[in-house]
Parts: structure tokens; sequence; C-alpha cells
């Protein structure tokens, strides 16, 4: 079985990839990071939806969640990069986007697709984060003047990112291994390259085995990352010779260090 | 009187008909109080007898349904409207809290901040105050509550006395013209209710106006000027400390007292 494998092939995809790997490489991690930020942003924005006092938000935060969770994310590639122009006659997505270091329109568009996609995803652990802070916080807040959006950014979030995290973490996982569908739509990442050299030299086994690994890199060293990153918010809960991850990430509060 | 009263000013906190429910269920049935600037008020009462409510009330966490409080002569929470009371908008709500300090039962610090940040942080960003200057004025008052060398500690690692004397400096932070304490020491250990004890009798002494909703009795006669009993949404009896233990008019009073002292 295993005699069926070119070893010199596998070899050479895995150990002497060239640079249009690199670059393919390098356009899969750009596309993941974007659509998960992209997903972050909107997952708090339909997050804080969800709780307003104003039913419509609330109506269009579940809408959102409804659709994007129970469609599946190919379609809405799809739609994001075509339907405006086969539906409506207009083009969306302009071929070459100017900001963002500049990129191919199809890149743009699984961007966009992904990260609204992720979103849905993120609107739910976002909302657990925030329920899993005690009342007495927001109350605490409220009975020193503040106003529920001062207090959301300043009190109740903060504390929230810590239980966010780590799923946020596993969404990343998934994120850069769901963005290889957006080949499909002719973005060249890592999986297009594989497919490329397929189409050249017809050895599936070898180039999806060797794609497999790229794949199996990049989430590895992310778990590495994201390991590093749970452990430092476990060590500065609530200890105060520790700088917090807050600080740490934001420089925050460093005026005050030192007085006691 | 009891010892140390100072001269009490104008009426800070009036409450009218205070009516309260929660669904079926009716925890206030028409409370009437006024409390005075200087003075300090506990209230007591058996558990359920709705003076936790009432004072969550009094900065407008809890919703009313009958009746009016007013702060500083400002209705609480709500607005006239053609005769009618309009629950009033977000920011005037704030503005109102802002004039009112609350302690928690169960502390309620920031548990992301140290405790120099949890006294300076509504100071700066809901007043607007110089971040330094708050800084300097917030270890005044954590040293005023004995915690001067706490600053850069976090919550966590402070006992639950220390916690609720850091929450007692960052009520004081906002400078208050009320103080509404609910059961400021049910949480904590023994040992350490009479540090937070101590430090809210020194404010009473110094002539900030308390609502004190409490078990402490000892606190109670020691420190109040008044003393109100409440039982099943009512104010049944009020008088000055002496008076209500040595000689309570009222049945359940005597009955409550009895049980518990």
């Amino acid at each position: 079985m295993l005699a069926a494998i070119d070893w010199q092939v596998l070899y050479d995809r895995v150990f002497h990839p060239g640079h249009v790997w690199v670059v393919a490489l390098e356009r899969t991690v750009y596309i993941s990071v974007a659509a998960q930020i992209l997903g972050v942003f909107l997952g708090l924005a339909a997050a804080l939806m969800r709780m307003s006092r104003f039913w419509p938000f609330r109506f269009l935060s579940g809408l959102y969640v409804w659709f994007f969770r129970g469609t599946p994310v190919i379609v809405q590639i799809f739609f994001v990069y075509f339907g405006t122009n086969l539906l409506f006659g207009f083009t969306l997505i302009p071929n070459q986007v100017g900001w963002l270091g500049g990129l191919d329109g199809a890149a743009f568009a699984g961007i966009l697709a992904l990260g609204i996609n992720e979103g849905a995803y993120m609107r739910e652990i976002i909302r657990a984060g925030i329920d899993s802070i005690d009342k007495g916080q927001m109350e605490a807040a409220k009975s020193l003047g503040m106003r529920s959006t001062l207090a959301m950014r300043r009190v109740i979030l903060p504390q929230a990112a810590r239980v966010i995290v780590p799923p946020l973490g596993n969404e990343f996982n998934n994120m850069m291994k769901t963005s290889s569908l957006v080949s499909f739509i002719g973005v060249y990442e890592l999986f297009q390259d594989a497919e490329v050299h397929y189409s050249n030299d017809f050895k599936p086994v070898e180039v999806f085995l060797a794609v497999a690994l790229s794949y199996l890199m990049l989430t590895t060293v992310w778990s590495f990352i994201q390991s590093r990153i749970e452990r430092r918010l476990a060590v500065s809960d609530r200890s105060d010779d520790e700088i917090s991850f807050r600080e740490r990430m934001f420089g925050e509060g460093t005026i005050l260090r030192g007085r006691s | 009187m009891s010892a140390a009263a100072p001269v009490l000013g104008d009426v800070i906190m009036q409450a009218t008909d205070v009516e309260k429910r929660f669904g079926r269920l009716q925890v206030l049935k028409g409370v009437s109080l006024d409390v005075r600037q200087r003075e300090t008020v506990c209230i007591i009462g058996p558990s359920g007898s709705g003076k936790t409510t009432f004072i969550r009330c009094i900065n407008h966490l809890e919703k009313i349904d009958g009746g009016r409080i007013e702060v500083n002569g400002h209705l609480i929470g709500y607005r006239e409207k053609s005769g009618k009371l309009v629950e009033d908008t977000e920011r005037s709500i704030a503005r109102q809290r802002t004039q009112i300090g609350m302690v928690f039962q169960r502390f309620n610090l920031f548990p992301h901040m140290t405790a120099l940040q949890n006294v300076t942080e509504a100071p700066v960003r809901v007043l607007g105050a110089n971040k330094k200057q708050a800084a300097e004025e917030a270890e005044v008052l954590l040293t005023r509550v004995g915690l001067g060398d706490k600053c850069g500690t976090y919550p966590g690692k402070l006992s639950g006395g220390q916690q609720q004397r850091v929450a007692i400096a960052r009520a004081l932070a906002m400078k208050p013209a009320l103080m509404l304490f609910d059961e400021p020491t049910s949480a904590l250990d023994p040992e350490v209710i009479g540090e937070v004890l101590a430090v809210m009798e020194e404010l009473a002494h110094e002539g900030m106006t308390m609502i004190v909703v409490t078990h402490e009795m000892g606190f109670a006669r020691e420190a109040a000027d008044r003393v109100v009993m409440m039982d099943d949404g009512q104010i049944i009896e009020v008088g000055p400390p002496e008076h209500f233990f040595e000689a309570p008019e009222h049945n359940r009073t005597k009955q409550f007292l009895s049980k518990i002292l």
C-alpha cells in the first residue's frame, strides 16, 4: 500500500516547497487572522445587540446567527463574491482592493464571508463570556454613575475576556482550516497551491498529504501560542505581583504600579 | 440622641409611599422615610421584610411601582410627564447615582483592577477627574480606611474585611451626598466585621449621611441617630436607638429584637 506513495515527491513538497508555497501560506494566515478579527467585532456587536432593550436589535442579531450558522460557509463565500453581480447586476467586490496592503477581490470577499460567518459563532461565545460575569459587577458600576456602555467597556468586557479567550483560540484553529474553502473562488492560498500541484503532476496522495502537514504545522504552532496566552491569563488572574494580561496587551494601569 | 450625633441638616432623602412588586409578590407596601443631612439611619428587620429592596430603590437599582423617592430634591429614576411618572433617561439616572454611594453585601469590587484603580475608576471615567489627582485622593481615602499599604493590591489578594473597606473608599471617592450600605458585614467572617464597622462608625461621626441595612445591633445602637424597623414591606417602628432597644413599642419589634439580641 505505502509503496504507492512517491516518497520523493512527498519529501520535496514538504521540505522544498518553494517560494509559491510560502506566499500561499502567508495568504492563508493573513485571511484567517483578518477574518477572525472581523468575526470578533461582528460577534461583539451582535452580542451587544442581543442584550439591547430595543427589540429590532435583538431580532436582527437572532436573524444573523440563524442564517449564518444555518447555511454552508462555502455557499456564503460564493454569494458574497458573485451574489450581487448575479442577482443585481453590479459588482460588490472589485478585482483589486486598495487597502489592507492590497488584496485581490477574491481574497477580500473570502475574508468578508469567513468573517461574517465567524461572527455568528463568536456572538454565542462572547455572550456566554458576558453572562458569566456576576451581576453585582454591573450594579456596582452603575451605582458609581457609570452608564452601561462605559460599564461594559471598563468593567464587564475586560473580565469576560478571560472566559472568551480559550474558545476564541479554538475558533481560530478552525478558521485556519476553513479558510481553505476560499480556494473555490480562486484565491491562491495553501489549498489552492496543493490543487495546482495536483493538476500538474497527478500525485494526489503526496500533494494532499503535504498540504495536510502544512495545516497541521499551522495549527500546532497556534496551539502553542494559545496555551501560552491562556497560561498567562491564568497566572495574572487577580494576582498583585503579576502584570495583568490586559495591562500587558494595552499598557494600561502602569502609572499606578509600584505605589504601594 | 446617640453620643456623638452631629446637628442634623436639611432632608437629603425623602421616600414617599414607595411600592414595589416582584411579579405578584408585593415587597414594599408604601414605605415613607425622611433622612436628613448628617443623619445615620439603620434599617433592621427580618429577612424578606423588604429592607434591601428599599435601599436599592433609592439609587434606582430597582424600579418602583408606586410612590416617589427624592434625593437632594431631585426625583430619582423618574420624570414627571403630564402628572405621571415615566422612567428617566439612562444619562440622568447615571448622573443622579453619582450623588449616592453604595456599598454592597458582597463588595462587588472590580477584580481586574487594583484597590487604587477601583477607587479612581469612577472619578476619572465618570466625573472626568485628573488621573494623577484622583490617584492621590484615592490614596488618602484608602489610608483613611486603613489600607494605605494596599493600593497596588488586587481584590483577590485582600480579605473580605479589606475588600469591603476598599468598596467604602470607592464609593466615597465620588464625594456622595448620601451613602447606602446594604448589609455590609453579612458576608464577612466574624473576626473582620469589627474593622468594617469601625470605618462606618467613624464616617457616621464625621457627619456622612448614611442609610444602613444591617443585622449588627451593636452598630445600630452605637452609630445610628434613628433605627427603622421593617417587616412585611412596611416600616413598623422608627425611633432613636436608646428608645428603640430599651422600650420598643411594637410587638413585632419586640419579638424580632428578642430573637436577635
